[in-house]
């Protein structure tokens, strides 16, 4: 069972979490090119080793989360909100 | 090699069992070969095989990080079907299939192939319509064994799953394959082994791939940990480890994410079940065979996140346990003898690569979500024609890197492009 500390609730069973994908695919603009289209859809670094990820806390604060897991040994370097704007919330009340 | 015969059989029983030659070489690793297979797992092995056997190519190596058949060849749950629908993949797993009804006397060894029939439970009137149309377009494309069964008819067959009116989801039906069963995994390692092995092929085990030399578009050699190897062609086929062998060569993304999916094994039991049986309902997913050995073979969904390691999480452990007792309650006190996990490709359509790369003479084999094990014929075959021959098979023409790019998506499940959700 991998241990992730959700920002809002603390650290919780990763059973609680929802598995989204790869957290570095940035979408284009909606009028940007299809190749454009195609590499963020489809394409994948696929990396083994420390990446950034997106979790949902479905069975939780339902928060979408970025989390920088190592995808060998399932070691969790940093966990934060996929908003921008909530880090800077969180920050604010501590 | 010494085939085997009832003869040899019979003539090594009585001569204190003195006649029998090892099974392949142990070779170590010229400095030149016309063909690099990296990876010594099924797909590498039938590959090298059909090479040498249908393309008179002899200068072959495939080198193995590990042992032969030490990865998912030796994961998997060993289940060998075709009945897909989509166009490609059906024709492809029929191909596989005849392959497979053949294959023990191909090689001279036992493969243990048993068509024993793979049965797929249905729950909702919908999900008979649906499995009626899909097995009506195979019926109509050259897979003829595939039908629909009633309750009657399944309750006959296998009277002791959970008809009970209490079942979470009462079993309305099932969609059956009669030629589909099961294989033993490692005897179909060894057997494209050493039949390889007798064509001159060299297979070089503990010897890891840690670098590509490439000139402009050609690759020229490998580093390994065992010293150099130039060579012609590479063919990849090392499964889970696709990207991490794709960014050795100096190649950017590939439409595949790793993931691991646990199997499972009970201590064995008397005959108990006489065919492959398939629960896959909202969001449960099982599947169960009984080995030669008696263990009761099963798993169930990925692990849900990605993943390089070959380690199983326990919630999965749990959702498999429970889709058991949901399916054949009379497993409720087996115990489990052992799970394990291995590191499967799955791509972003839930269907397979067997084509060309950006690279001249690097071809791919790839992207094989859960089905690797049932495709290795063919995928021996139509690798080590794409090799041979430098251009696709029409078989496997559509199953491409490039199909996304042409708006061609080849999705048993129609999952999207969410490599996770293609089981």
């Amino acid at each position: 069972m991998i241990r992730i500390p959700c920002p809002f609730c603390g650290v919780r069973d990763h059973s609680e979490f929802s598995y989204g994908g790869d957290g570095s695919v940035q979408y284009p603009a909606l009028e940007a090119s299809s190749q454009d289209w195609h590499d963020a859809v489809f394409q994948r670094d696929n990396i083994c080793g420390m990446q950034t990820e997106t979790w949902q806390h479905v069975n939780g604060c339902r928060m979408w989360l970025l989390v920088e897991r190592d995808t060998m040994t399932h070691e969790i370097r940093s966990v934060r909100p996929a908003q921008t704007g909530l880090t800077t919330a969180l920050e604010a009340i501590k | 090699m010494t085939r085997f015969s009832a003869w040899n059989v019979f003539w090594n029983g009585v001569t204190g069992q003195k006649g029998w030659s090892r099974q392949w070489r142990d070779p170590e690793p010229k400095s030149h070969y016309d063909v690099v297979l990296i990876g010594g797992g099924l797909h590498g092995l039938a590959t090298a095989y059909y090479l040498a056997k249908n393309h008179n190519i002899k200068n072959i190596a495939v080198v193995e990080k590990g042992w032969i058949g030490g990865g998912n060849a030796g994961r998997n749950t060993t289940i060998v079907r075709s009945n897909y629908a989509q166009p490609g993949n059906r024709e492809f797993y029929e191909d596989s299939l005849k392959l497979w009804e053949n294959l023990s006397h191909e090689l001279n060894y036992n493969v243990m192939f048993s068509q024993r029939s793979h049965i797929s439970l249905l729950h909702s009137p919908g999900a008979i319509d649906g499995a009626a149309r899909n097995y009506n377009v195979m019926r109509q494309t050259g897979t003829p064994d595939v039908e629909i069964w009633g309750l009657d008819q399944l309750k006959t067959a296998v009277p002791h799953l959970n008809y009970g009116p209490n079942a979470r989801f009462p079993i309305m039906g099932a969609a059956v394959q009669q030629r589909a069963g099961t294989a033993r995994h490692d005897a179909v390692v060894w057997g494209y082994a050493r039949a390889a092995d007798a064509l001159g092929v060299d297979i070089i085990q503990n010897c890891e791939v840690t670098g590509i030399t490439r000139n402009t578009n050609r690759i020229t050699a490998i580093e390994t940990s065992r010293g150099t190897i130039k060579t012609h062609k590479v063919g990849l086929a090392v499964a889970g480890n696709t990207s991490r062998l794709w960014s050795m060569a100096g190649m950017g993304q590939l439409p595949i994410e790793s993931h691991k999916l646990q199997a499972f094994v009970s201590e064995p039991l008397k005959p108990l079940l006489d065919q492959v049986v398939v629960f896959g309902m909202g969001g449960a997913h099982f599947y169960i065979s009984q080995s030669d050995k008696g263990g009761m073979v099963f798993g169930g969904d990925l692990d849900w996140y990605k993943s390089y390691a070959q380690k199983g999480n326990l919630p999965i452990v749990q959702d498999v346990a429970e889709a058991a007792m949901a399916v054949l309650p009379c497993l409720g006190r087996v115990r489990l003898l052992r799970h394990w996990s291995g590191v499967v490709d799955m791509s972003m359509d839930g269907s397979h690569f067997i084509c060309k790369t950006p690279v001249d003479n690097l071809y791919l084999n790839a992207g094989w979500n859960y089905g690797g094990f049932k495709a290795t014929p063919a995928a021996g075959t139509y690798f080590a024609d794409l090799i041979a021959n430098d251009r696709p098979h029409k078989v496997i023409a559509n199953h491409d890197l490039k199909r996304f790019e042409r708006g061609l998506q080849i999705d048993e499940r129609g999952a999207g492009a969410d490599p996770k959700l293609h089981g």
